[in-house]
């Protein structure tokens, strides 16, 4: 069977199974919907965050980009795993306590007031339009290559799919098909990885893998793929710092914060029965990323080495890389490059018009290297290879059979269509629930609360898809500035109100607005106004990553500290927080009494 | 009652502190501060600065969450105030 029949039908396989689930297990109550019964076990509500959370920028993006980052790729493993054990630890048990479903639900009962729920709803709907920004990219991608066509007919259609994903609605909240969508992730990430660690190194174990010889030698794979990229200018691997440590310390804060800050993510705890089980829900569901985030590294550092050894033959056996025959011909380059150069993600540009393939750094900074290069005839580098194809097209660079192929995409498929649908279910009920009926149009019916939701996704998708045909950053870059977004705003707010009991409504709002305000500032001095292209303003302020070298993608840490800070002076200067709401906090500290989470919906 | 309960967040605030400290040194320490100078030991082929930021730090952060829950269990029982 050829690759493209292949591929349609593992794919139509996985969505018959997730679709037949859905229906097999069709929520009753709105209460069962939002909240599955509440009687779900920890290691179940474990699989289905880790499903949630396994979106386009996780499974499709970030591999990719680890590889082309080195070790400073590092920040992501760190960041998107370390947050949830603050979720753990400082958020979940208490928000589960708390019993309510959703997140602006805490903030209207903690900061007594609509305006701190206001504020919330405005902060979370900033972070998740920019987190769909993100995932439409990685839509895109997987569309683009699934079907055969250009990235942005790939992103046009994936648009269309989305938004019927999520009318559809369901899907999501169902916690068995997230189970089987785990499994359909996580398989399609990890056995190509086995095969891939398996050819290189001779272990099976992708994570052990890593740590391995390089096949047919003595020399650790690691140490092997250094002296690859270091040969064609590129950064050593194992060293290669993002900015500067700074900017790589900071960036891993704010992802850690942003994830714990995150809406989707927190709302699942509130499906467990009790709060020991919120706790240990936590544990599980950060075993179960984890299984995907320990095997990235070999994923990134392995299709580094296979996309390196595939144009030029010679670095693999240390000879001579600039001699003409090392570099391959155009013409009869690998058939999965010409797939990808349908999409548009996987470029060639002959500059000295040799009909090869040269792929190497020209802006590298070692001198002798460039002359080298320029002696050989090499005009600048020829390839552009854009980071998110990577793990879609790992399989297919490592000669892996159709198989794997077809279910790195239905992988692919499965994680960007699942959190863009939930992230707009979430944003549709921010804006219909707790803006509209429950704020503003409080006679609204539940007609028209439906159909509001409704067109607040139709514009989230189509402003995310028309963003998304300009992306910010790669898809995983895009996230993290959402992730930033979420860490300067919702997390110190829901931090400072179980932690605190004399914090107040003013203190949180402001600290909030100040947080988000200048984290928009900074990134938006980098990406343009909401990130349309063209209205970038870091010029005015001397330069890209003006602030001490911070990348925009990271200044969410920064927002946090300056929330906090705010937060904690106009609380001096404002009336206290009322006797009550002290009194509630101080109970929500301690489990006993949680009860099931209250239905007020 | 008041100062049990007292008692009671004072125990877990030192848990989460004592947590978060593991935690920090892990991640921030060597996966990041010091992972320069753990380089230059080797696990298996694995620079151990690089081990830390790509592998060490996410299972160390499994095992500190199973410890806190655990634990927490624990400090539940002892103060009463489990569910």
């Amino acid at each position: 069977m050829s690759l493209q029949a292949t591929t349609y039908l593992v794919v139509g396989l996985t969505f018959a199974i997730y679709i037949g689930i859905a229906i097999w297990a069709r929520a009753g109550s709105t209460k069962e919907f939002y909240v599955a019964g509440g009687g779900i076990h920890p290691i179940t509500n474990g699989v289905a965050i880790g499903a949630d959370w396994m979106s386009a920028a996780s499974f499709i993006s970030m591999a990719g980009l680890i590889g082309f980052m080195g070790y400073g790729g590092g920040l992501f493993l760190m960041g998107w795993t370390g947050g949830y054990v603050l979720l753990a630890m400082l958020l979940a048990p208490y928000l589960r306590k708390f019993g309510k479903y959703t997140v602006p639900d805490f903030f209207k009962t903690r900061y007594y007031s609509d305006g701190a729920t206001i504020v919330a709803v405005i902060c979370l709907l900033a972070a998740s339009t920019t987190y769909i920004i993100g995932q439409m990219t990685g839509v895109g991608v997987a569309f683009s290559r699934f079907l055969g066509v250009s990235n942005s007919a790939g992103i046009f259609i994936g648009m269309g799919i989305v938004f019927m994903y999520a009318v559809f609605g369901g899907m999501k909240g169902i916690t068995y098909t997230q189970v089987a969508q785990y499994c359909v992730l996580i398989l399609a990430y990890t056995i190509p990885a086995i095969f891939i660690s398996f050819q290189l190194t001779g272990n099976p174990i992708p994570q052990l893998g890593l740590g391995s010889d390089f096949v047919g030698s003595n020399i650790p794979i690691l140490t092997k793929l250094n002296t690859i990229v270091t040969d064609l200018g590129f950064s050593q691997y194992t060293t290669q710092v993002p900015g500067s440590k700074l900017n790589m310390f900071v960036y891993t804060a704010s992802l850690m914060l942003g994830t714990a800050g995150l809406p989707h993510v927190i709302i699942r705890f509130f499906t467990v029965p009790d709060v020991k089980g919120a706790r240990q829900s936590a544990g599980w569901a950060l075993i179960f990323i984890a299984i995907l985030y320990t095997t990235a590294p070999s994923v990134a550092a392995m299709a580094r080495l296979n996309l390196h050894a595939t144009v030029n033959t010679a670095v693999v056996s240390n000879g001579d890389v600039f001699a003409e025959e090392s570099s391959i011909k155009y013409d009869t380059r690998p058939a999965w490059m010409s797939r990808w150069e349908v999409t548009g993600l996987l470029k060639f540009n002959d500059k000295n018009g040799d009909g090869r393939i040269q792929y190497y750094n020209d802006k590298s900074k070692d001198a002798a290297f460039l002359a080298k290069a320029e002696a050989a005839g090499w005009k600048g580098n020829e390839l552009i290879v854009n980071r998110d194809i990577m793990v879609l097209a790992n399989p297919e660079i490592a000669k892996l059979p159709n198989w794997v192929i077809a279910l790195v995409a239905a992988g692919g498929l499965a994680a960007a269509l699942s959190t863009a649908a939930g992230l707009l279910l979430a944003i549709s009920a921010a804006v219909s629930h707790d803006l509209l009926k429950n704020m503003f149009m409080k006679d609204l019916s539940e007609k028209g609360e439906l159909m509001a939701g409704r067109i607040a996704m139709g514009s989230a998708i189509v402003g995310a898809g028309y963003l998304g045909l300009n992306p910010p950053d790669f898809a995983a870059g895009t996230v993290a500035i959402a992730f930033g977004l979420a860490a300067s705003s919702i997390f110190p707010a829901l931090m400072m109100g179980i932690f605190s009991k004399t914090m107040n409504k003013q203190g949180a709002m402001a600290g909030m607005l100040a947080g988000i305000g200048i984290t928009m500032f900074y990134v938006f001095a980098h990406t343009g106004i909401l990130y349309i292209k063209g209205t970038e303003y870091y010029s005015l302020f001397g330069g890209k990553n003006f602030f001490f070298g911070i990348h925009p993608n990271a200044f969410g840490a920064i927002g946090a500290v300056i929330n906090f800070a705010v937060a904690f002076i106009v609380k001096g200067f404002t009336e206290p927080c009322p006797e009550d709401i002290s009194e509630m906090v101080e109970n929500l500290r301690v489990p006993k009494g949680a009860g099931a989470a209250a239905a007020d919906h | 009652m008041e100062k049990s309960r007292e008692n009671y967040w004072k125990t877990v605030l030192g848990l989460v502190r004592n947590i978060l400290i593991v935690w920090f040194v892990v991640s921030y320490g060597c996966g990041i501060i010091f992972a320069g100078a753990l380089d230059s030991i080797k696990l298996g082929g694995y620079p151990l600065g690089f081990w830390f930021a790509q592998q060490g730090a996410i299972y160390i952060f499994v095992a500190l969450i199973f410890f806190y829950s655990n634990r927490m269990a624990k400090i539940d029982e002892e103060y009463d105030v489990a569910e």
